[in-house]
């Protein structure tokens, strides 16, 4: 190393001294400086034509990656350095959506429903709420999510909670487990298991498309499927498939963040949930208009 | 195709309706050696552009309230004026300017395509510590170059909200080809939305500003022209890759108003000329997020310069100006009418316009726009072959004339889809180059399990990569030639939008810079890196890392060596690198042209030499300013060659 220094060096003093002849005999040629940290080389680089092969800086002392700092600048951390630069690359958001916020009626119970989302974090993990739920004069079945979000693939998140569902009857909760993200065609996805105390299990499915009639109104149908492992009588839940539903809804867009909306949304219960519900002199299935508003900040 | 373009007529007609901005263009006849100021336009804004020639110069930053719209707003500015002032420089001076910051927060200037020591090169934590509120720095070098180029801020987004200029430095023994007259065409885009708030509403919905979405009405109507099955399997090719192929551009004429020169359209700004006379207009895209297609309707361009470097002449119809880009054309307007200098963001959701006429107020006729295009598989590396069916039938979608083969990399024949119904689920683009799941759109920046850190070009289809988490950041591969059987790096490819338009589109294959490379040693090394990103969570890096995830790329100092890019993400980056030149080589390895920011269109592979002659740090990114400050960002190090 040493002794390729200082070879690299006296080849240094060559290049200078060309340089400084060719500069002097060549009015076309121009001075180039070299800035090396306080150290200046005169060498020449014609604007075109044959090259010539600049002096090498000083070499590093070590084998460490020559990392120079410029006049002025003192010794910077790759910390320093992104502050200095204001490349805010990994910088946390947060946003909270309402993709529905409705009342539900025309057949059936009146009732007011919200779904909504919310986020903070960075491009790979983020803080995610979720929370739906269904209010009517006699019955509440409401659900919270708080859950780790982590970026798994180019289209999927992997999440892993909790779950609280409160509302009438006793409140539950779940540790949650679950993907979101966008299946193929652009399906908005989520897929989460819970496991809850004294052996609960549940699973929820939940898809949704945007289709765009127009650049501003979209008609978005929905599916969402919820599943129990385990009767539940205190809260009105067979084993199995307990509830589907099966929406549409079309909004208009006065911007992204703000849109109100109309549709229909069908949902049906089944087996001891449906009978639980019946019982209880709900119905257990039902075909109601919604109107709503969409919107997030 | 519908798309809503109310928003951005409306943003039009606001421009407020002053008289026109009239620049003669003549030539101070002798550049004195100290500063002057020549007034070049005055504008709608209340500013005025000038133009500052000479050796020394003073600018002051700060904040000013311009009205672009019809609403107020606070722009970052040169001296008050929007765009900065025109500096006039001459080859060989040695230039001082003295920058003083009038704003709350730090700035910087850097001179885009400028060869600089650099320290000087004006990028704060890079080249130097930036400029500090109420300080002054003073840059000064020596001016080895000449052409038109233009500086901007290199702090966060002050270049969105109006802190650019034009550079223009007269060569030493004159212009290779002398106009009577000439003018900048300084192109941008201006939100009247704070740069931060763009910003956050891509990361959190990174198609809010696209208005050209596909709709039901389309689908009918494409079904009535090319049938069902072509249709639904060109939605069925888009919906399993999860892509829009309308996603031309991440902002649009919803949140911007294009201007020339800082006038909006209904400004028309307007550059004098005498019929007959030979005009040199200095293009400049200083856009933060917007390509632009260039045509003057009724006149021939005669591109003579490309980022300050003069071509061989060639006579376009229309030309594609990315982000940063420069091109210097001549025109010769015969007659004593206005001409329109009509410049169409890429997704056609609004223009910028400028008039060149004999005399200020003429009318000119508003060309109308062209129909927003749509991506197609030769925008994902894949030529007409691939898709058998796919192409006549995608309705919109254009191939470059010629093309079957663009991407040209190991295409084994398992590739072929001889029709768009095979495709197998998930695996519906094979790609020649490797490809990641989600097609070479990987998030990746958490390196999860699985996910691919391409490595091999050579991939098969729809493998996804084992995960590699010890690749270095930049594959460096040596020179063996293993990509260089590319037969089509599509430098003849108009692009997206301007294919087969029946205008005579100026592409980088017709881009010969006189006098040849710089450098004709042959290369020792080829670096490869990928252009990576993914456009639903609006990340965008090299080689899947974002800055603050990679390393300096390690450049040893008078070495000549290969760049290698291949875009693996379906938009357009126009990437710069400081400090130094790229020359651009064809797949075959002729020499092309010089150039400070190479545009690589989707899909693409495209080759560029450096010479790494300039020691130190120098700042290495996409120019589309968001794009780099989500990440698409690295710092290059010039320095010896260390750890042998």
């Amino acid at each position: 190393m040493t002794h390729r220094a200082r070879g690299l060096a006296s080849l240094l003093l060559v290049a200078v001294a060309v340089g400084a002849q060719a500069q002097s005999g060549a009015e076309l040629q121009l001075g180039a400086e070299l800035q090396l940290g306080t150290q200046a080389q005169a060498g020449t680089r014609p604007q075109t034509g044959p090259y010539t092969q600049p002096g090498p800086p000083a070499p590093a002392a070590d084998s460490q990656p020559w990392r120079p700092q410029p006049q002025g600048m003192g010794s910077l951390s790759p910390d320093d350095m992104r502050r200095l630069m204001q490349m805010d690359d990994s910088h946390r958001f947060g946003t909270l959506r309402f993709d529905e916020l409705e009342w539900r009626g025309a057949n059936g119970q009146p009732a007011g429903a919200w779904d909504a989302q919310g986020w903070y974090g960075g491009d790979s993990d983020k803080a995610w709420l979720k929370t739906e739920g269904l209010h009517t004069d006699r019955w509440t079945a409401a659900t919270a999510e708080l859950l780790w979000d982590r970026v798994v693939s180019p289209w999927w998140s992997a999440q892993v909670g909790v779950r609280s569902d409160f509302g009438t009857g006793p409140s539950r909760s779940w540790l949650a487990l679950g993907l979101q993200g966008v299946a193929p065609f652009m399906f908005d996805t989520e897929a989460t298991l819970y496991v809850g105390e004294s052996g609960r299990t549940a699973a929820r499915v939940k898809m949704a498309y945007d289709l765009y009639l127009t650049q501003r109104l979209i008609v978005q149908p929905k599916a969402e499927v919820n599943a129990y492992g385990k009767r539940d009588w205190a809260r009105g839940l067979g084993s199995g498939v307990s509830d589907l539903e099966l929406g549409a809804r079309m909004r208009y867009e006065f911007r992204r963040e703000l849109a109100p909306y109309v549709g229909i949304d069908w949902s049906r219960m089944f087996g001891t949930t449906a009978d639980l519900a019946r019982a209880d002199g709900r119905d257990a299935h039902d075909l109601q208009l919604t109107v709503g508003v969409r919107f997030w900040f | 195709m519908k798309h809503s373009m109310d928003q951005s007529r409306r943003r039009f007609v606001q421009g407020l309706a002053g008289s026109a901005v009239v620049a003669s263009g003549f030539l101070p006849p002798r550049l004195l050696r100290t500063a002057y100021a020549l007034p070049e336009s005055s504008g709608a804004t209340g500013a005025s552009s000038t133009v500052l020639a000479g050796s020394e110069f003073h600018l002051q930053i700060g904040r000013r309230e311009v009205n672009i719209t019809g609403a107020r707003r606070e722009a970052t500015l040169v001296n008050g004026q929007l765009p900065g002032p025109t500096l006039r420089w001459k080859e060989g001076d040695q230039v001082s300017v003295h920058v003083t910051n009038r704003l709350s927060v730090p700035t910087s200037i850097h001179w885009h395509g400028i060869l600089v020591p650099a320290d000087m090169d004006g990028v704060p934590g890079v080249s130097f510590r930036g400029i500090d509120p109420g300080t002054t720095f003073t840059y000064r070098f020596r001016v080895k170059q000449s052409g038109t180029y233009w500086y901007h801020s290199h702090s966060r987004f002050q270049e969105q909200t109006g802190l650019s200029g034009a550079l223009v430095i007269e060569p030493r023994n004159g212009e290779r080809r002398p106009a009577s007259r000439e003018h900048v065409l300084l192109l941008s885009d201006w939100t009247d939305s704070d740069p931060e708030h763009l910003y956050r509403t891509l990361k959190l919905h990174s198609d809010y500003f696209n208005f050209g979405k596909r709709t039901a009405g389309d689908f009918l109507a494409d079904v009535r022209s090319h049938g069902w099955r072509a249709t639904l399997a060109d939605r069925r090719m888009w919906g399993e890759m999860r892509m829009s192929p309308t996603d031309l551009s991440d902002v649009s004429g919803y949140a911007y108003t294009y201007l020339v020169n800082g006038q909006p359209p209904a400004s028309r700004w307007t550059g004098l000329f005498e019929p007959g006379e030979t005009v040199r207009l200095r293009c400049i895209n200083g856009a933060s997020m917007t390509f632009f297609d260039v045509r003057i309707p009724g006149l021939k361009l005669t591109v003579v310069a490309a980022d300050g470097q003069d071509v061989e002449p060639v006579p376009v119809d229309e030309f594609r100006i990315g982000p940063a880009e420069v091109y210097d054309v001549l025109v010769e307007p015969p007659d004593a009418r206005a001409y329109a200098v009509f410049a169409q963001a890429i997704d056609r959701s609004g223009y910028a316009l400028a008039t060149l006429a004999p005399r200020p107020g003429m009318q000119v006729e508003v060309p109308a726009m062209d129909p927003r295009a749509l991506l197609s598989m030769v925008d994902m590396g894949h030529g007409m072959n691939d898709m058998g069916m796919a192409h006549d039938m995608a309705p919109g979608h254009d191939v470059p004339p010629g093309h079957s083969m663009p991407s040209g990399h190991d295409m084994s024949p398992g590739h072929s889809m001889p029709s768009g119904q095979d495709m197998p689920p998930g695996h519906s683009m094979p790609s020649g180059h490797d490809m990641s799941p989600g097609h070479g759109m990987p998030s990746g920046h958490d390196m999860p399990p699985g996910h691919s850190m391409p490595s091999d070009h050579d991939m098969p289809p729809g493998h996804s990569m084992p995960a590699d988490h010890d690749l270095p950041p930049a594959r460096e591969t040596a020179a063996t030639g293993e990509m260089k059987d590319s037969s089509g790096d599509r430098l003849d490819d108009p692009g997206v939008g301007l294919r087969n338009n029946g205008r005579r589109v100026l592409t980088y294959a017709d881009l010969h810079t006189v006098g040849g490379p710089l450098d004709t040693r042959e290369p020792s090394r080829e670096i490869v890196l990928h252009l990576t990103g993914n456009m639903t969570r609006f990340i965008w890096s090299f080689d899947d890392r974002k800055f603050s995830e990679s390393e300096p790329l390690q450049f040893h100092y008078g070495e000549r060596l290969t760049l290698v890019l291949i875009n693996d993400s379906m938009m357009l980056h126009p990437i710069h690198l400081h400090g130094m030149w790229s020359e651009v080589y064809s797949a075959d390895g002729r020499f092309q042209m010089r150039k400070h920011t190479v545009t690589v269109q989707p899909g693409q592979r495209l080759t560029y030499r450096i010479t790494a002659d300039a020691p130190g740090r120098w700042a290495y990114h996409c120019h589309m300013l968001y794009h780099m400050e989500a990440g698409m960002f690295r710092e290059v190090v010039v320095g010896p060659e260390t750890g042998s």
